[in-house]
């Protein structure tokens, strides 16, 4: 018996307090009102949905864990973060379902002004109105976050600055150091690679 | 990838839009989903099971899932039923608590288990009937201190570059195994411990005699030699002591802990004895205090994790300890009167009075009998041996609480430690799968542009092909594939990266034309205009890695060689790097495009620039075997 201690033996002996939470969506007339998605859509989500939140609503925790299955190699916390302040629009800290399916309405039913609009939300991290050269670096430095170490060719300290020096000479019109919603959408909507690529998910649900 | 999150698979997809404006490359196409999945609902159906239940008696409770209007959600129009994918056994137990009004817990079920599916359903825990809740929280408190394990001792794992050197040093006191140096200053530290107690011990004993004078114990004999032993202990658990001390995050609680306690006590008998040095009044108090010396082997509970067990068991079971010392009590006072007033008549009998029968009665008790008291009386002798026999009613009866307490915290750390020795190979297993999983990825990616091209053209006899991934996988690839294209950077695995690295920093890029890629002007005039040719070589089958790397950056070739004139602006900013951003056609590489070109050359090439999407080697569509079996073993 004589080896090392164990960490402290600190006993459990305290009662557990209840602490789940159950939210409940509104029912699914008014979610078929509130969104574009058909009602076996929206069936479909919700059953996705409670399968991995049973109480109803996903906190951080939960949604970046859940996000970063889907990148194994890489580190997608950071991004999960962004996204997650993107579907949390009212901010309370979690997302319940009628967030999360509409996030999802804009971005796969919505028209193309509608998913930019999305989109620079989700860049706009203090939601202010206007992209800033360190929101988009702290984006792209999560994005390339989530590819990991091992790639080729082997990412550089550098490579997230110089992808956000050229998104902004792309975007940024009047080249005052922040890019703002119009000058983002006009850009976008003069970009054809961007135009196609945002129809790209549309069949996903 | 769990199957559990495929259902987000689609929220990820979708997600995937937030990088749409920041990429300068299109994207991929995304796999066609032809089927879509048709649910097969049953009404009340668990997972194959049907269960059938009036409508009003799942409306008793209309704050759950199943009373309430969610289970709309789950709802099948086709078949008129509730499917539900979850456990149909946890759910017979669901549906009795409707009909019976009492939730009961099965006890072979696991609690993790049981509590998702009860918060699943909307139902509160605690109204699981009387019969089953102990049973219930029990194995719910086993489970908190699994996980409360479990998190402390990732916690103490984890690695956290930031600590103060202070703080770095009483970790390595608390947990030796940290660091080599705290390992060595624990063995240390526990032999001179031990030293130190034999020390003690054999200072007392006889060790032969010094003519003319009587027999002497060995401390007396060799006193300088013992002295110094003394010392060099002392001083070491004085330097232990301060260097506690100076770690403890909490100086003030640190003193006032029962170690520290046990430390100060064991080394305070040396210093005085310092200060008071031949002075014979107090000299006989000093002799006193040695005996605190033994406190010393105290010091060994910081090193036996059994000793540290026995402690806090004693704390835990103080109750227990109570009780028995209270019914000891009560007993012995009750048969050492009695003793006493039986044996009052006899004569010179040695039950002088009453506390005087208190050592008898607790001799008996224990069951030691001694026998330097013994009743003479009858009445002595029949109240003696009733004595006797209630003594062993009377310990046995708390014993086994204070050790079944005892084994259960001893059993719990061994769990803790054989969790923990089997965490390790937890954690490769996990490992493992997850680089299967970014394996698969990049496996995929081989033979992923095949099936992409294999879907738009939709040969028929090609689809078999393209069903060696499921739709998940292959949508999961997509996803992976749109990140890459991003990010301007491929995955690869590590072997390759380790390989890269090396090769980088070894070696100038040769720039030789390839022949083989100029046979083929479709694919070479927009790809490999701006950029460095390749140096060929004969594919062998020596170096799958490279041949790996070859068939990405054949991949990537075809991807380029339908791009759209923006995407060049990207590629050469990407040429004119110095070091990575030079695509792999610098390194020392193998070309299969020599197998692929070999079929059908001059078919491909219309058809591959005017596929916009990222068309891969159409050899497939002409020769479908061979050029699949060709493919098939260049990517192995």
């Amino acid at each position: 018996m004589l080896r090392a201690p164990s960490p402290a033996l600190n006993s459990v002996e305290d009662e557990f307090e209840l602490s789940t939470v159950c939210h409940r969506p509104e029912g699914l007339e008014q979610l078929q009102e509130q969104t574009k998605f058909t009602r076996k859509e929206l069936q479909v989500l919700y059953r996705g949905f409670k399968n991995e939140c049973p109480s109803g609503i996903v906190n951080e925790e939960n949604f970046k864990q859940i996000y970063s299955q889907f990148f194994p190699q890489g580190d997608s916390s950071t991004y999960a973060t962004f996204l997650f302040n993107a579907f949390d629009t009212n901010h309370d800290g979690s997302v319940s379902f009628e967030d999360f399916v509409a996030g999802l309405s804009v971005i796969l039913r919505g028209t193309i002004d509608d998913r930019l609009n999305w989109a620079f939300n989700l860049y706009d991290l203090n939601k202010d109105g206007c992209i800033t050269k360190e929101e988009m670096l702290d984006i792209m430095k999560s994005i390339y976050d989530m590819m990991g170490k091992y790639t080729y060719p082997a990412l550089r300290e550098e490579a997230p600055r110089e992808h956000v020096e050229s998104f902004f000479q792309k975007m940024d019109r009047n080249k005052d150091g922040v890019v703002t919603i119009e000058e983002f959408i006009e850009s976008c909507q003069k970009d054809e690679n961007i135009m196609r690529s945002m129809k790209l998910f549309d069949n996903v649900i | 990838m769990a199957a559990g999150v495929a259902a987000w698979l689609p929220f990820a997809r979708a997600a995937a839009i937030g990088w749409m404006p920041v990429a300068n490359c299109p994207m991929p196409l995304a796999p066609a989903d032809k089927n879509k999945r048709q649910d097969e609902l049953i009404v009340l159906n668990v997972s194959g099971r049907r269960f059938q239940t009036w409508r009003t008696t799942l409306e008793r409770y209309p704050d759950t899932l199943l009373g309430s209007t969610e289970k709309e959600f789950f709802f099948n129009e086709d078949t008129k039923e509730y499917f539900f994918d979850r456990d149909p056994e946890v759910f017979r137990c669901v549906l009795n608590f409707y009909r019976t009004g009492k939730l009961h817990y099965p006890r072979y079920e696991c609690i993790s288990a049981y509590d998702d599916e009860l918060a699943f359903y909307g139902i509160l825990p605690e109204i699981i009937g009387d019969c089953c809740y102990e049973e219930y929280k029990d194995r719910k408190r086993e489970n908190a201190e699994r996980l409360m394990d479990d998190n402390d001792s990732e916690n103490n794992q984890e690695s956290m570059p930031s600590l103060s050197f202070r703080q770095t040093m009483w970790r390595a006191f608390e947990n030796p195994h940290t660091s080599t140096l705290a390992l060595v200053f624990y063995y240390v530290t526990g032999f001179f411990i031990a030293v130190s107690v034999i020390t003690n011990v054999v200072e007392t004993v006889p060790c032969g005699t010094v003519p003319g004078s009587k027999e002497l114990p060995c401390g007396e004999r060799y006193s300088v030699a013992f002295f110094c032993l003394d010392t060099a202990c002392v001083m070491i658990f004085t330097v232990e002591y301060l260097l506690r001390l100076f770690a403890a995050p909490s100086r003030y609680r640190f003193i006032r802990s029962v170690m520290s306690i046990i430390d100060v006590v064991a080394i305070m008998p040396y210093y005085i004895g310092l200060v008071m040095t031949n002075n014979e009044d107090v000299s006989g108090a000093f002799v006193t205090l040695r005996v605190f010396r033994v406190f010393r082997i105290f010091k060994f509970s910081r090193h036996s994790q059994g000793l540290r067990i026995l402690g806090y068991t004693l704390k835990s079971c103080a109750s227990e300890l109570g009780f028995l010392l209270f019914s000891l009590t009560m007993a012995i006072i009750i048969f050492a009167t009695v003793m006493f007033y039986a044996e009052k008549g006899s004569s010179a009998s040695k039950f002088t009075s009453i506390p005087a029968s208190f050592w008898y009665t607790i001799v008996t008790m224990t069951t030691l009998g001694y026998g330097d008291m013994v009743p003479k009386t009858i009445a002595g002798k029949i109240f003696g041996s009733i004595c006797s026999l209630s003594g062993v009613l009377v310990i046995a009866l708390p014993v086994p609480v204070i050790v079944s307490n005892f084994s259960r915290i001893y059993h719990q750390n061994q769990r803790a430690d054989k969790r923990r020795a089997q965490k390790k190979a937890r954690l490769a297993r996990i490992r493992v799968a997850k680089t299967g999983s970014s394996n698969a990825y990049l496996h995929s990616k081989r033979n992923g542009l095949l099936n992409e091209a294999l879907e738009l053209m939709g040969t028929p006899e090609e689809e078999h092909m393209g069903k060696s991934t499921s739709l998940i996988e292959s949508q999961h690839h997509h996803l992976l594939h749109c990140l890459e294209k991003t990010t301007n950077h491929e995955f690869i695995d590590e072997q390759m990266f380790e390989q890269n690295c090396m090769e980088s920093s070894m070696q100038n890029y040769p720039s030789t034309r390839s022949p083989s890629l100029s046979s083929h002007p479709g694919l070479t005039t927009t790809c490999c205009s701006r950029r460095n040719k390749k140096t060929t070589h004969l594919p062998n089958s020596n170096l799958p890695a490279t041949r790996l790397r070859s068939m990405q950056e054949l991949s990537t070739i075809h991807i380029q060689g339908s791009e759209q004139p923006s995407l060049t602006t990207s590629r050469s900013s990407l040429n004119l790097k110095a070091d990575d951003g030079l695509r792999p056609n610098c390194k020392t590489s193998q070309i299969t495009t020599a197998i692929i070109s070999i079929p059908t050359p001059p078919a491909l090439t219309p058809e591959g620039e005017s596929r916009p999407p990222p068309a891969s080697p159409g050899p497939n569509t002409n020769i479908p075997s061979v050029a699949s079996n060709v493919v098939k073993v260049s990517a192995l």
